[in-house]
Formats: C-alpha cells, sequence, structure tokens
C-alpha cells in the first residue's frame, strides 16, 4: 500500500554529464523501517541517497517521500521537508568554528523562537541520547572520529525527523564505535518512530541491525530482500560481497594487458 | 595557412569564453544571490559582526603598521624631493593627498586581499571540502545566506574603515618622519594639510575607492571559496586565484576611479 511508505523511488535514471550512474532504479521504504543500500564503492548508492535528499533530481523517474514528489518542489517546499529529514554524513561534516553543544544546538537556532534555556536542555538531551553529553564543550578537533560521528548524529536528529539518512556510517570506525553507532541508528529509529536509510558497505554490522536490504550493483539494484534472504542468495556477485571473496563475479585484477606480454614488452 | 589561424582564434576564442565569460556569468549570478540573501546577515547582526572581527579586526596590526612606514617613507621620499624646489613645507600636503587619494584605498586593499580575502575563499573552500556545506543545506539552511552573505557584508563594511585608519597612520608616519626626524616647521606640516585637503574632493573620492575595493575582494573571494573543487588541490589554488585576481581587480579599477574621479580642475 502506498501510504505505508515513506520514501518511494520510481524507475529513476540519473547521470553525471556523460556518465551514467543509475538505471531504472525502484524502491520503497516502508514507515519506521530500517533499510540498507548496499553494494561496492561507486555503483551510486550516495547518489542514490543524495537524490531522496533532494540534492540531485533525477533525469527520468520520480522520487518521492511522504507522498510529495521530490524532485517537482520549489526550494522552499523541499526546505520545508528537509526540516523533517536527517543526514549523517560519511565523516560527520561537524561545523568546525562551533562546540560539539552549539552544532547540536544549530538547527534548533535556524528553525525555531524557542528560548536558549529550552535549547540548552533539548540539545544537552540530544547528546545524552549518544553519551557525549559531557562533550558538549569540546570542538570537533577535540573529538575522536567515532565521537565526532556521534556529534554529528546527534545534530541531526535535533529536530525529531521523520527520515533519518546515513551515508557510510561506519566508515573509518574502530570496532566498539562502530558497534556504538549501529546500536544507536537501530534505537534511535525506534524511539523516535523515524524511519531510516542506511546506506553501506559494510556487510556484517548491517545485516544484523536493518530490516531490509536494497543490494547494488553498477547503477542497478540486483537483490532485494530480508537479512536473512541476503545471506541465502545464491546470486554469485551478492554471495562475493556478502562474504567478502576477493575474486569472483568482481575481479581481483582492473582490467589490464596480458601480464606475461606486459612484463615482455620494452 | 588561414585554416590555420582560424583554428587557433577558434581555440583562443573558446579558452576565453569558458575562461573568462563564463565564470564571469557565473561569478555575477552568485553576487546576485548573496546580495538576494543578505536579509539575515543584518535581521541577525551578529553573525555578521563576528565575520567583522575576522576579517576586520584581525587585520588591523598589519594594515596599521603598514600605514606607518609606507607613511614613513613617504615622508622621507618626499622630503628628498620637495626640498631640491624650497617647498619642503608642503611635505604635509604631499603625504595627506598620496595617502588619502590613493595609496590607502589600493595598499590596504591589497593587504586586505591577502590577509582577509585569502581566509575567506580558504574557510569556505574547506566548509565545502569537509561537507559542511551540503551538510548545512540538508538542514534546510542556505549557506550562500548564512556562511557567505555575512562574510561578504563583513569585507565590504571593514574595508573603508581599515583604508581610513592605514591612511591616518600614514599621515602620522609621515609626521614622525618629516617633522621629528627631519625637523621640517611643524606648523606649516599641518596647516598645509589641513588647507589643500578637500573634504568632497579628497577623503569622500578615497572612501568610494576603498568601498569599492572592498567589494570587489570580498566577492572574489566569497565565490573562489564558493566554487572551489572540493579537493586540497582546489582549495589551495582557489586561494592563490583570490590574491591574484583581487590584486589585479584592485590596481585595474583603481585606474578607471582615479580617470573618473580626479581631473586636474
Amino acid at each position: 500500500m502506498a501510504t505505508s511508505n515513506l520514501v518511494e523511488v520510481e524507475d529513476v535514471t540519473f547521470s553525471y554529464d556523460e556518465r551514467q550512474v543509475l538505471k531504472n532504479i525502484n524502491l520503497v521504504v516502508p514507515k519506521g523501517r530500517v533499510v540498507a543500500i548496499m553494494g561496492l564503492s561507486g555503483c551510486g548508492k550516495t547518489t542514490l541517497l543524495r537524490l531522496i535528499g533532494g540534492a540531485l533530481r533525477p533525469n527520468h523517474g520520480e522520487v518521492r517521500v511522504a507522498g510529495r514528489a521530490i524532485n517537482r518542489l520549489s526550494d522552499d517546499e523541499l526546505f520545508a521537508l528537509r526540516r523533517k529529514m536527517g543526514m549523517l554524513f560519511q565523516f560527520g561534516a561537524l561545523f568546525t568554528d562551533m562546540s560539539s553543544f552549539d552544532n547540536v544546538a544549530f538547527q534548533m537556532r535556524e528553525h525555531t523562537n524557542l528560548p536558549e534555556s529550552l535549547i540548552r536542555d533539548l540539545a544537552l538531551m540530544k547528546l545524552q541520547a549518544v553519551g557525549l553529553r559531557g562533550a558538549a564543550d569540546l570542538m570537533p578537533s577535540e573529538l575522536s572520529g567515532g565521537m565526532a560521528r556521534r556529534v554529528a548524529l546527534a545534530r541531526s536528529i535535533a529536530l525529531d525527523p521523520m527520515l533519518m539518512m546515513y551515508d557510510e556510517p561506519f566508515t573509518g570506525l574502530d570496532p566498539i564505535s562502530l558497534g556504538v553507532i549501529g546500536q544507536l541508528i537501530r534505537r534511535l529509529n525506534d524511539s523516535l518512530g523515524a524511519t531510516s536509510i542506511v546506506v553501506t558497505h559494510d556487510v556484517a554490522e548491517a545485516l544484523e541491525l536493518v530490516d531490509y536490504v536494497y543490494y547494488m550493483s553498477t547503477g542497478k539494484v540486483e537483490f532485494h530482500g530480508t537479512p536473512d534472504q541476503i545471506r541465502a542468495a545464491g546470486l554469485p556477485s551478492l554471495r562475493q560481497f556478502v562474504y567478502g571473496e576477493p575474486d569472483g563475479p568482481v575481479p581481483f585484477h582492473y582490467p589490464a594487458p596480458e601480464y606475461r606480454q606486459d612484463l615482455l614488452a620494452q | 595557412m588561414t585554416g590555420r589561424i582560424a583554428e587557433l582564434m577558434r581555440a583562443l576564442g573558446a579558452r576565453i569564453v569558458n575562461n573568462w565569460v563564463w565564470r564571469l556569468g557565473v561569478a555575477i549570478r552568485f553576487l546576485w544571490l548573496t546580495l538576494r540573501e543578505s536579509g539575515p546577515s543584518f535581521r541577525r547582526f551578529h553573525l555578521t559582526i563576528r565575520e567583522i572581527y575576522f576579517a576586520g579586526v584581525l587585520s588591523l596590526v598589519v594594515i596599521m603598521v603598514s600605514g606607518l612606514f609606507v607613511g614613513m617613507v613617504l615622508g622621507l621620499q618626499g622630503y628628498d624631493t620637495l626640498v631640491r624646489f624650497g617647498s619642503s613645507e608642503v611635505l604635509g600636503t604631499l603625504v595627506a593627498l598620496t595617502l588619502v587619494r590613493e595609496l590607502g584605498p589600493v595598499v590596504a586593499g591589497l593587504l586586505f586581499a591577502s590577509r582577509a580575502g585569502s581566509a575567506i575563499t580558504a574557510e569556505i573552500g574547506l566548509m565545502k571540502a569537509t561537507e559542511q556545506l551540503a551538510a548545512m543545506e540538508m538542514m534546510a539552511v542556505d549557506p550562500i545566506a548564512r556562511v557567505v552573505a555575512p562574510r561578504f557584508w563583513a569585507g565590504v563594511i571593514s574595508m573603508p574603515v581599515l583604508a581610513a585608519l592605514f591612511s591616518a597612520m600614514g599621515v602620522f608616519g609621515g609626521y614622525l618622519v618629516g617633522v621629528r626626524l627631519i625637523g621640517v616647521d611643524e606648523g606649516s606640516f599641518w596647516s598645509q594639510m589641513q588647507a589643500s585637503v578637500d573634504f568632497r574632493e579628497d577623503i569622500v573620492n578615497g572612501f568610494i575607492k576603498s568601498l569599492v575595493f572592498g567589494i570587489a575582494v570580498t566577492w572574489i573571494a566569497v565565490y573562489e571559496g564558493y566554487d572551489a573543487p572540493p579537493t586540497a588541490e582546489g582549495v589551495s589554488g582557489a586561494t592563490t586565484r583570490t590574491v591574484v585576481t583581487s590584486s589585479l581587480a584592485i590596481l585595474a579599477l583603481d585606474v578607471v576611479l582615479t580617470a573618473l574621479m580626479f581631473r586636474g580642475q
């Protein structure tokens, strides 16, 4: 049923200049679920996320969020919709000239007329939710990679978004931070009553926490299903991806002339 | 042969159109967007005040020290020339007019471009490279209104004040060298200056020059930062372009403005 889906991507094609990145993508994200978009680097995952966030517009097809076609909204309407979206960028993208606290309070100050005392309480509650209330006064340069990602997470949930988008949230994190972020994505989704899209190539972590997976390869959705279906899938490229096999449908070697010939050549 | 020349002309034309005309068009559109989104810079003036601190207040030392040195050199060179004609008492006039009409706006503008313009470009470029601008847009906050416009207005406001301080320090430097060191008569130094510096003709025109240079430098700085490719080389290239383009713009605009303002009447 269309109304139970928060995000619907219908037959979307997208190209950067000449290079086609997405081909006829169809995808739905039901309300309240955590959905992963997985695939190799460069397969178009982040582009898809940017299309859902309205940062890019498709060449063909339609992206609907909460029933509204995002590619047909005016700038003002898009900004109004974005107030209900949160996005965690790959490396956090914290404002480096502001403390953790001010980063979290940023959207509240920009979009609401709440008194500063209330903003303080709300921002501290968000920081408490990610376990970093004690780091409120630290500047981004004083935070570790995992902490910065958590502050950025607190910032993206500042206005209690209905849709959370995560762009490679696990990249470059140590195992503990990785587990913490994974747990937070699930917990915040369920406690906020939000819907989440996680773009990642971190298979083990993603399969543990999400409800549904879309597997993409070279700009197309190759397979989709629950984590169990993904693990059991027979598709060779998906198998290679899930189990991290170095060679398979995705070859270990970049295309090159024949090895012997190359070595013997002048 | 003619075909080859036509080919060369075509390549040159394409280069000029793609590298210069196209970029100039984008930059003008960017300036228009910045002006259109300037509301928050004045409604929430603390945003602009903060940038005035970074662009203006932190440039004070370099501007004032340079002004002092330039004024001292003017005192020495001016005396050396004037004394040959037996008119060393007009040293005050020479120092003041040179500074207020010309060197104040131009040298302060060049220093402002290298001190504040480069910093503005690097900051905006790095914010872009680290996805801070993209994050801001995803939070439904327009980076042009929140980041670019306050910096633009801070530069436009700071530049005339810095140029005025440069000139004031220069006059003081000229006084130190001319009167205190060389011994030009103090009374004639100041009275000649007072008598020949005209408010409308000299001070106001100098102010207009510094305002125009402020607009040019800050426009170039914010545009180059916003347009920088989001890589280390991209940001460093943009910073260099800011300093080079602003310096050339200041000198070229100075020729035009001087020609329009001072016609020896």
